[in-house]
């Protein structure tokens, strides 16, 4: 089974947002927080807990069904494979995201997907975020 | 230096509500941060006018490093200081660095007194002048709350305000930035109540790709390595700067009452790791950090019969407990955790309000001051009448008051007990008692900090050299931290910040320079801020140590006012070469 993004330890994170910045880095080659594709923001200002918007590799992603470009497919374990060159920007795969955790990139005109890659998890100095197999498979 | 670059300045005008952008490619060999606001702040200051008056500019810069390395995460901000009339350099973190970026601007200058209320929210797609007229007269917290439901960019953006203190023009108000952490010591909070601009809002979402990045991954992961696998910076993450409590209480180095002893019976009580143990709920990080070293604390305190609680996530460090702690005597966190609450929400500099109110006690018990004056007895280890206090110097419902709100300096100028009114060139002292070179780093220092050039260390470190020895480390650690400031690091983390590390990440974002142009860049910046200070009316002739400082034996034992003066006449001999 393959392993998937998880953010079950959310109560050791300290906000370093060295995640954002890996995804960003790694996937995106870019500098900006804005094209990772995890998002860490607080509940509500700092004196609350810190919470992570991820993608939750669905088995069966809404986000792919959307698709009618060929652009994401079903990632076998989980998630999405994401295909940029099949890609027109029609930003369907936004509104089905279940959780709501993709986000529009209007400079590039694509989607930003998680493509599970667990870049991320390796720059977080508290293990807040990890690649795990589902548990029970689901 | 690569002259490439162009420095992006938002100058934004308060008293027109017009803003512009300036590209600056001169600006461009001064790499950032304090260089990049040192020459603006040279070109825009005006010595003829008051440190409040509206043409006074605030600047605020960051470096080309910020968040994109580990650790680089501070934003500096320069100003003419209402508290010694000459040169404001105070550093700040938590997410303004990160948020000025996404911004696009490298420099922000504000200028003007705006006619009413206002907070600026500026993002890469302008600056809003907006109505701050219902914030205004609100505490630190409430005004974060208020602006958080206002403004876009959950998460990434930056908060930044004062409380009363600085709308009150308190002489020693700072800004806070973001709940956690502030623009401390010198009185920025002060300008920003001048001018009428109760917070700023930034945010932005400017798209940065990477050029190089097999050599960007590569020094990244080797900076991101040693901040989180080596033990270099464990002392900050682990019990934090707190931990030098109990070091310097063993040492005679902690301030305590004062500084009439230098160290302190209920040390114990109030150490770094009595609050670890105790008080301590979590840890947080500035955005681009992943060491962590804010230490947040939980104040729990009972507000009405009947088992009524509030409580209150605080953040402390060594300062905090030094100057609302040992230095009034206060022997357990709770009664910390109450001053350093009020302080926050007032929006006052921590360590100014806590030395001030170590001289008002003296004062007190000396005769100088009087119940009458004061409303209340200020007493060592009472919590109540410092409170009380610390209300009455943000309201100043009288002249006593209006004075107090100018600093310990200017209150014992009017009211005497000079000799032990904590001050180093009209800045209150840090929570240091180690020898000469910490008191000569403060008061010459061009900020009057501990941390302008790391006295404090150089009295433990060069404990048995010279004279001169001492004082050529100051210079040359200042020289150094110059560097350092242009590229915003945090300076805890100074050892993973050496030289060929420093150039490593410069070179990772193309930004080519060699230790010599390095050496020289600090050299410069350290001429244009004592310059600029003497033009501001710094004089090392007005200088005058406290006694008390000589009277309490420190780290390095007894001091004599006679070598004192021999090592700030070596120094000003090496700055007039």
């Amino acid at each position: 089974m393959a392993k998937i993004l998880q953010a079950k330890y959310m109560a050791k994170c300290i906000g370093c947002y060295s995640c954002m910045l890996a995804c960003a880095r790694t996937v995106r080659h870019s500098f900006s927080l804005q094209k990772s594709a995890i998002q860490i923001h607080t509940a509500g200002g700092l004196q609350s807990r810190f919470l992570a918007d991820i993608c939750r590799g669905c088995l069966e992603p809404a986000c792919a069904r959307a698709c009618n470009s060929g652009a994401l497919l079903p990632r076998k374990g989980g998630g999405v494979r994401f295909i940029p060159a099949k890609c027109l920007g029609c930003r369907d795969c936004v509104e089905a995201c279940v959780v709501k955790t993709i986000r529009f990139d209007d400079t590039s005109n694509k989607p930003i997907i998680c493509i599970q890659c667990g870049s991320c998890t390796r720059y977080c100095p508290h293990q807040v975020i990890t690649m795990e197999e589902r548990e029970n498979g689901y | 230096m690569a002259t490439k670059r162009i420095i992006r300045v938002l100058d934004i005008n308060l008293s027109e509500e017009k803003v512009a952008t300036h590209h600056r490619e001169d600006l461009a060999p001064f790499i950032g941060g304090i260089g990049v606001a040192s020459k603006l702040f040279a070109e825009l200051v005006d010595a003829q006018k008051d440190p409040l008056d509206p043409e006074q500019p605030i600047i605020l810069a960051n470096g080309p490093l910020s968040t994109i390395f580990p650790v680089v995460t501070k934003t500096v901000a320069v100003f003419r200081s209402p508290l010694t009339g000459e040169w404001g350099e105070s550093y700040a973190g938590m997410r303004l660095a990160l948020a000025m970026r996404m911004s696009g601007f490298q420099a922000i200058v504000i200028r003007g007194r705006a006619k009413k209320p206002v907070y600026l929210s500026i993002s890469d797609h302008g600056v809003r002048f907006k109505d701050a007229t219902a914030l205004w007269g609100l505490s630190v917290s409430e005004t974060g709350s208020i602006l958080r439901g206002l403004e876009q960019g959950r998460g990434h953006r930056s908060c930044i305000r004062i409380g009363p203190a600085g709308e009150k023009c308190v002489s020693f108000a700072n800004v806070n930035v973001d709940t956690y952490r502030h623009f401390g010591r010198l009185g920025l909070g002060a300008l920003f109540g001048a001018k009428n601009l109760k917070a700023v809002v930034i945010y932005g979402e400017k798209d940065e790709p990477i050029e190089n990045l097999a050599q960007y991954n590569r020094v990244y992961k080797d900076i991101y390595d040693k901040a989180v696998t080596t033990d270099i910076m464990d002392k900050y993450h682990g019990i934090g700067t707190a931990i030098n409590v109990n070091g310097l209480n063993n040492l005679n180095g902690l301030p305590t009452k004062n500084l009439q002893q230098s160290s302190f019976e209920q040390a114990e009580a109030i150490s770094g790791e009595a609050f670890a143990e105790q008080s301590l709920i979590r840890k947080m990080a500035c955005a681009g950090c992943p060491v962590g070293c804010i230490h947040i604390g939980l104040y729990r305190r009972e507000f009405g019969p009947g088992f009524d609680y509030e409580s209150k996530n605080l953040s402390y460090d060594h300062e905090l407990i030094f100057a609302l702690g040992s230095f009034l005597g206060m022997s357990s966190q709770e009664k910390i955790y109450a001053l350093i609450d009020a302080v926050e929400e007032l929006g006052l500099d921590a360590i100014s309000a806590g030395v001030l109110l170590g001289w008002v006690t003296e004062a007190f018990e000396k005769g100088i001051l009087t119940e009458e004056q004061l409303g209340v007895k200020p007493t060592f280890d009472q919590t109540e009448p410092y409170l009380e206090i610390l209300q009455q110097l943000v309201q100043q419902p009288n002249e006593f008051y209006r004075v107090l709100a100018l600093g310990s300096y200017a209150a014992a100028q009017r009211y005497g007990g000079h000799d032990f009114a904590m001050t180093l060139a009209k800045n209150e002292m840090a929570g240091y008692h180690t020898g000469y070179a910490n008191i000569l780093g403060q008061a010459v220092g061009a900020r009057h900090s501990h941390l302008d050039n790391a006295g404090y260390s150089v009295d433990q470190k060069l404990k048995d050299k010279s004279a001169e020895e001492k004082v050529q480390a100051l210079v040359k650690e200042e020289k150094w931290r110059n560097v350092l400031n242009c590229l915003t690091i945090c300076l805890f983390a100074r050892e993973i910040y050496q030289v060929e590390t420093v150039l490593s990440a410069l070179d990772a974002i193309g930004i080519k320079s060699n230790e010599a142009e390095l050496n020289g860049l600090g050299e410069e910046i350290f001429k244009i801020k004592h310059n600029t200070r003497l033009r501001l009316g710094y004089d090392f002739n007005q200088l005058a140590v406290p006694k008390r400082f000589f009277e309490t034996v420190s780290v390095t034992g007894n001091l004599n006012p006679a070598t004192w003066q021999e090592m700030l006449e070596y120094y000003k001999s090496i700055i007039r070469e």
